[in-house]
């Protein structure tokens, strides 16, 4: 297992003995690396194992506590991102390091030497150059908040190559890609390899493993598993190795007894600060017993669209109808123009699990009991708060969800991530809903949270609440939908059927290219 | 022709008044363009005001001489001290992360006291009060450009001001080529807008906020000093800043972050302080007129509040500290 | 590269001393001192970071006293001995500290909002202004109220000015986001010219006077508007003391108190949760506002029995360090308020005894807060210095829980 081979030429990169802690946590612990020349290698991990801490310590962002690095047979110390890039590693981060306000070019080539002046013309120019010599399409004075995100990464990779670099990291680059784009990346990627360029793919998505790489190597929880040939690897072995037992990947799609109907959004149209239509003539209609799920390209509309039904985002235009009963008579509630404690006042029983946890779902430096209680504080009379029974839920909920915390007065920003998403999803559910919204509600957890998540989801089902589900990755999507919502550029494109429709045919609708709505997938 | 008159010379002072907060709003953009939120620039400008003033007095008492050699006593301690003040504040923010809001107004708190402070002891040292003599206070007079001054209107407008005044203009002139046109300047507004991303290019992005803060710190000093020095003519008034720091701030905002809007911002502000001194509104007590840069101000700040713009805003990162590893 | 010497039982210490060699081409190398972010910290080392934070603080005050002659220890002996050493001197000690404490509380519920409120200046003479409008007109009217009903009105006058101070940043800043920084400090400006404008005023001069001064309140209203004391000092102390403990409880235990934080620490948060974003700053200004016009009126009635532009004389901004310096807690400013009233205090002493300039305060409690906020850093990160590698223990594992 740990192997200490000599140095070899062949070797462009190999890491020993990397050992990181942040504050209490270790997140690498005795890590081994290597990466040949002119190979692809697949760097596999569930969420937390490591894998972008590991290349951020290659890449100069962090700097290792203990440990080891050998570029090009010559042991070196990256104290910073510059080391690096002279060392001819070049990273593309999952989060863009992209300035907004400035074009293609002036992020292209910020930090580098040349002249004390810019000159911003024969820049660009070359940057083109650049550009035609791998095949990309990119206007070097377009801005950066101009750029879709399929742009920005390519802006991201050409900055790397511009640098000169030899070793190219990416991290989760298909994350934010639809199954055209990502096919075309790996062209790219191809091509780079045929130019003797190294690359590391960081990723936790198996099929893309097993279609571009040449080597897999493992992390669990922070420490080196085992590097494979991916020609020997298989899709089973690949999981056992990563989350270290056998697991079942399959995601349940059980049957609800009865469906009726809850949500049904007409027309919906909303502005961007902007003023451009982040959602555009939006319809559909959400039901108990069923998950909708909703695939698009981030930035789509996606989170437009809950904050709208929730009460967040100002409409323009539409109605969203909620399915409500006012003394024993069924009356379709229009939602539109209210805020959420309004929402809340009418007896809508909806619940909303937002993409960004701690920054909208939960307030980070208050306890849990604190958070339990953010939409139930104002129940109880009078001007104090009670903090019984919110106290009892956290307790309560910390058992049923095995949620790790010292106790439940410990501030949730001090939480790992699937604890975060446990605490505020079990608020959710706790308010016992009829509709329940999920934004990316398994981003970052492990895949054994994740399956906890896809549980809670299905039961929630089970119950007959109406579940809409939106995600990024595709794959789950279509497991755990009963039906597909797919919206482009804050349009539905369409609602399909996910077992009977390809993954490709999504792939379109995400692009935009919208078909003629089915009404028999409508329709259930 | 009185109206007129009353204008060219209303003018004319305004230009005068405005030179100071050209030289701390430059002073501010730059620090701000590194993503430091300094709200000590009243402070910093304090410690510049009494440490030039401090220079001049001192060199003369050792000198025995008055003019140039005051003069650049004064230059040099006032930046110098400019330049501490910045370098206090990136200390606790850049290197010990300190809340910026928070340090900012320290500085404020504390550079007030420090000027405070030392004027009354120098003043004690001078036997009463500090005052510079006639030829140092005559080299921070204004000078006129030969024949040029003498010409009607044009000579008032442009040609009969002390040095400090075109100082400032080409400081600020430099600045703006400096941000836009410069590889240096493009690296600088990167880390004020985007640290991680500076950083992930090996922008050095601790030197690049010591250095902007510390200059910029230093450029507040010479606004200062220009206050005690030209203002008060070198004498020293406990009063002496009296809220110029705190507009150069505001005109900060009000120029969108350009030095080179800054120049007829700080013109307009200037030339709202000076207004009831030279354009009389008869039956309005002077007390209220002297509010109108005051209200002025809360204009400004509500109506570019209201219009956002993405290019002409603040550096994204203004008032967070960064941290690489961070997470 | 002694590789061989590594085997399963050497510690991960040892085998990095083994492994990590001089580099044969020493290309960069280990930073000199790096960061790495603290686990946990204890009560004690808590304490000691602050205590040697706080002398340091003293100790570079005391360079600055050296550098114009003045020994410091008898300076700070003095500084004690003036604001604690006689029963007067400690009442007047506590008669600053009343504004400082109250003003505070005030800044500190702003500031628990990330509401950057320096505008407690201003409230505070907004507050002076109102009530004094109320004086005014009786003495110029010869209309006197009892002294119940006077000081009633006084004090809602006083609140309201506050108030309006207070509610004008904040609906702005909720309607556009406009920088409530500056406006606030803006209205400080105004409200010091406006009192400038009323001492210019005939009727609120004394019929005597021709100096633009407005007039003593206690002799033509018969001493009416004086507070009655306790223990020496006017009975303002009791109404601190009171609205600080008032607003802990407040602040930790009401609804409104869960609002702030919320609204506080995350607005994203508090709109998702159905709350009123707008309205709970702007409640919560209108209540800064209110709680700094009263301590106006208490300056007006309490302390001076006039209104100068001087009635808030910098509490505004020394408000901003006692919050800071507590935490925004406003129990722990009780003690602060008063230490920095004793800063105030004993600086006047030195300037009589010693002859050292009264703005060593400003100097003082400048040089505390800097050193305060720098402490913060080193209760947060542990310095890793080059070479002296932490071990990397396996026991952090089973303590974090993974």
């Amino acid at each position: 297992m740990r192997d200490s081979k000599p140095p070899s030429v062949e070797h462009v990169v190999q890491m020993r003995h990397i050992y990181k802690s942040f504050g209490t946590v270790q997140a690498l612990s005795d890590v081994h690396f290597e990466l040949r020349r002119g190979e692809i290698l697949s760097l596999l991990g569930e969420n937390g194992s490591g894998k972008t801490t590991l290349m951020n310590t290659l890449a100069g962002i962090y700097f290792p506590d203990a440990g080891e690095i050998i570029v090009n047979g010559n042991p070196v110390a990256i104290c910073k991102p510059k080391d690096a890039f002279d060392l001819k590693i070049g990273m593309v981060h999952q989060h863009f390091k992209l300035v907004d306000v400035f074009s293609a070019t002036e992020n292209i080539v910020l930090g580098l030497p040349g002249g004390r002046t810019i000159n911003r013309r024969a820049l660009s120019k070359h940057v083109q150059e650049i550009a035609e010599q791998y095949g990309f399409e990119i206007d070097p004075d377009k801005k950066i908040y101009d750029m879709s995100v399929s742009e920005k990464q390519t802006v991201e990779i050409i900055k790397a190559l511009y640098r000169g670099a030899d070793i190219l990291i990416l991290d989760e680059p298909t994350a934010v890609l639809t199954p055209q784009e990502t096919d075309k990346l790996f062209d790219i990627m191809r091509a780079m390899k045929k130019n003797n360029k190294s690359i590391i793919l960081i990723t936790h998505k198996l099929n893309e493993v097993l279609a571009v790489s040449d080597r897999v190597t493992v992390l669990r929880k922070g420490e080196y598993i085992d590097t494979v040939i991916t020609k020997d690897a298989t899709i089973q072995s690949l999981t056992d190795m990563m989350v270290g037992r056998p697991v079942s990947l399959a995601i349940d799609r059980p049957a609800a007894e009865e469906i009726k109907p809850i949500l049904s959004i007409e027309a919906l149209t909303a502005l961007n600060p902007d003023g451009a239509r982040a959602l555009d003539d939006v319809t559909f209609k959400a039901y108990g017993g069923e998950i909708l799920g909703v695939a698009g390209i981030s930035g789509s509309g996606q989170r437009e669209l809950c904050e709208a039904i929730a009460g967040l985002y100002p409409v323009i235009g539409g109605a969203i109808l909620y399915r409500n009963e006012v003394n024993g008579q069924e009356v379709d509630e229009n939602l539109v123009g209210l805020n959420p404690n309004e929402i809340v006042r009418k007896g809508v029983a909806l619940a909303f699990v937002p993409e960004d946890r701690l920054g909208m779902g939960l307030v980070p430096s208050l306890d849990m009991v604190d958070n339990i209680m953010l939409k139930s504080y104002r129940k109880n009379k009078g001007i104090f708060v009670d903090r019984k029974s919110p106290r009892q839920i956290a307790e309560r909920l910390v058992e049923e969800l095995m949620i790790v915390t010292p106790d439940v007065f410990t501030p949730v920003r001090k939480l790992s991530g699937g604890n975060v998403q446990k605490v505020l999803v079990g608020r959710e559910i706790d308010a016992a809903p009829h509709l329940l919204m999920v934004a990316y509600p398994v981003r970052g957890l492990d895949i054994n949270s994740s399956h906890t998540i896809y549980h809670l989801l299905n039961q929630q089902k089970m119950k007959g609440v109406a579940v809409i589900f939106v995600g990024e990755d595709l794959d789950v999507l279509m497991e755990i939908s009963d039906r597909l919502l797919v919206m482009s550029d804050g349009r539905v494109t369409g609602i399909v059927d996910p077992r009977v429709t390809s993954k490709q045919d999504i792939g379109l609708l995400m692009l935009g290219q919208s078909r003629h709505q089915e009404k028999g997938a409508d329709a259930v | 022709m009185n109206v007129l008159n009353i204008i060219i010379n209303w003018l004319n002072a305004a230009v005068l008044a405005g030179a100071p907060l050209l030289l701390a709003t430059s002073g501010e953009i730059l620090t701000e363009k590194s993503g430091n939120l300094n709200l000590g620039v009243e402070g910093q400008m304090y410690m510049g005001a009494i440490a030039g003033l401090a220079g001049a007095w001192f060199a003369e008492q050792w000198f025995g001489v008055g003019g140039m050699i005051p003069l650049l006593a004064a230059v040099l301690f006032a930046f110098i001290m400019g330049c501490i003040s910045g370098l206090i504040y990136a200390v606790l923010t850049v290197t010990l992360r300190a809340n910026q809001n928070v340090t900012g107004l320290t500085l404020a708190i504390f550079g007030t006291g420090f000027g405070k402070f030392f004027g009354e002891v120098l003043g004690h040292k001078a036997h009463g009060y500090v005052a510079v003599g006639a030829e140092t206070k005559a080299v921070f007079g204004n000078i006129s450009v030969g024949k040029l001054a003498e010409l009607p209107v044009v000579g008032t407008l442009f040609f009969k001001y002390n040095w400090m005044v075109y100082f400032a203009l080409i400081i600020a002139f430099v600045m703006g080529w400096f941000l836009n046109r410069t590889r240096k300047g493009l690296s600088l507004r990167a880390v004020g807008e985007s640290p991680g991303t500076a950083d992930s290019a090996g922008i050095n992005v601790t030197r690049y906020k010591y250095i902007a803060t510390v200059v910029g710190g230093g450029l507040c000093g010479l606004g200062g000093m220009y206050m005690a020095m030209v203002n008060q003519k070198g004498i020293w008034v406990t009063e002496c800043v009296s809220g110029y720091g705190w507009l150069a701030i505001v005109l900060v905002i009000f120029s969108t972050w350009s030095p080179l809007r800054a120049i007829y911002s700080s013109i307009i502000f200037g030339g709202l302080t000076v207004m009831y001194m030279r354009v009389p509104i008869p039956g309005l007590p002077r007390a209220i007129y002297m509010m109108f840069p005051f209200i002025a101000t809360i204009i400004v700040l509500i109506i570019t509040s209201i219009r956002q713009s993405k290019e002409h805003a603040q550096p994204a990162s203004t008032g967070l500290n960064y941290y690489r590893e961070e997470r | 590269m002694t590789k061989s010497a590594i085997n399963e039982h050497t510690s991960p210490a040892e085998q990095l001393a083994l492994t990590v060699e001089p580099p044969s081409c020493p290309i960069p190398k280990e930073p000199l001192i790096r960061m790495t972010k603290r686990g946990s910290i204890s009560t004690a080392q808590k304490v000691f970071v602050y205590v040697v934070s706080f002398l340091s603080a003293l100790l570079v005050g005391a360079f600055m006293l050296l550098a114009i002659g003045k020994n410091p220890l008898l300076a700070y002996r003095d500084m004690v001995v003036g604001s604690f050493g006689s029963s007067i001197y400690l009442g007047e000690t506590i008669r600053l500290a009343i504004p400082l404490l109250i003003a505070g509380v005030a800044v500190g519920f702003a500031f628990k909002m990330k509401f950057w409120n320096i505008g407690a200046e201003g409230q505070i003479l907004a507050g002076g202004i109102f009530c004094s409008y109320l004086v005014i007109h009786s003495i110029n009217n010869g209309n006197y109220w009892g002294k119940v009903p006077l000081h009633l009105v006084m004090i809602i006058l006083a609140m309201a000015g506050g108030a309006l101070f207070g509610f004008l940043p904040a609906y702005f800043k909720t309607k556009w986001g406009t920088n409530e920084t500056l406006f606030t400090l803006m209205l400080n400006y105004i409200a010091i010219q406006y009192v400038i404008y009323l001492q210019s005023l005939r009727s609120w001069q004394h019929p005597q006077s021709t100096f633009p001064k407005i007039l003593d309140f206690a002799g033509p209203t018969d001493n009416r508007i004086m507070l009655p004391r306790l223990f020496g000092v006017h009975i303002g102390w009791v109404f601190a003391l009171a609205i600080a403990i008032t607003a802990y409880f407040y602040l930790t235990k009401t609804k409104h108190g869960y609002e702030i934080a919320v609204v506080g620490d995350s607005l994203n948060t508090a709109r998702y949760a159905g709350m009123n974003t707008r309205w709970i700053q702007i409640r919560t200004l209108l209540i800064s506002g209110a709680i700094c016009g009263f301590a106006g009126y208490l300056q007006v009635a309490g302390a001076n029995h006039t209104l100068t532009e001087t009635t808030a004389g910098g509490i505004g901004f020394t408000a901003i360090t006692v919050a800071w310096l507590s935490k925004l807690n406003p129990f722990i400013m009780i003690p602060i308020s008063v230490f920095i009233a004793m800063l105030q205090k004993g600086s006047l002493f030195i300037q009589m005894t010693m002859g050292i300039p009264a703005s060593a305060a400003e100097l003082l409690t400048g040089l505390i807060l800097f050193f305060m906020l720098g402490s913060e850093f080193f209760i947060q990160y542990r310095l890793v210095f080059r070479g002296t590698h932490r071990a990397p223990v396996r026991e952090l594992k089973e303590e974090a829980g993974v």
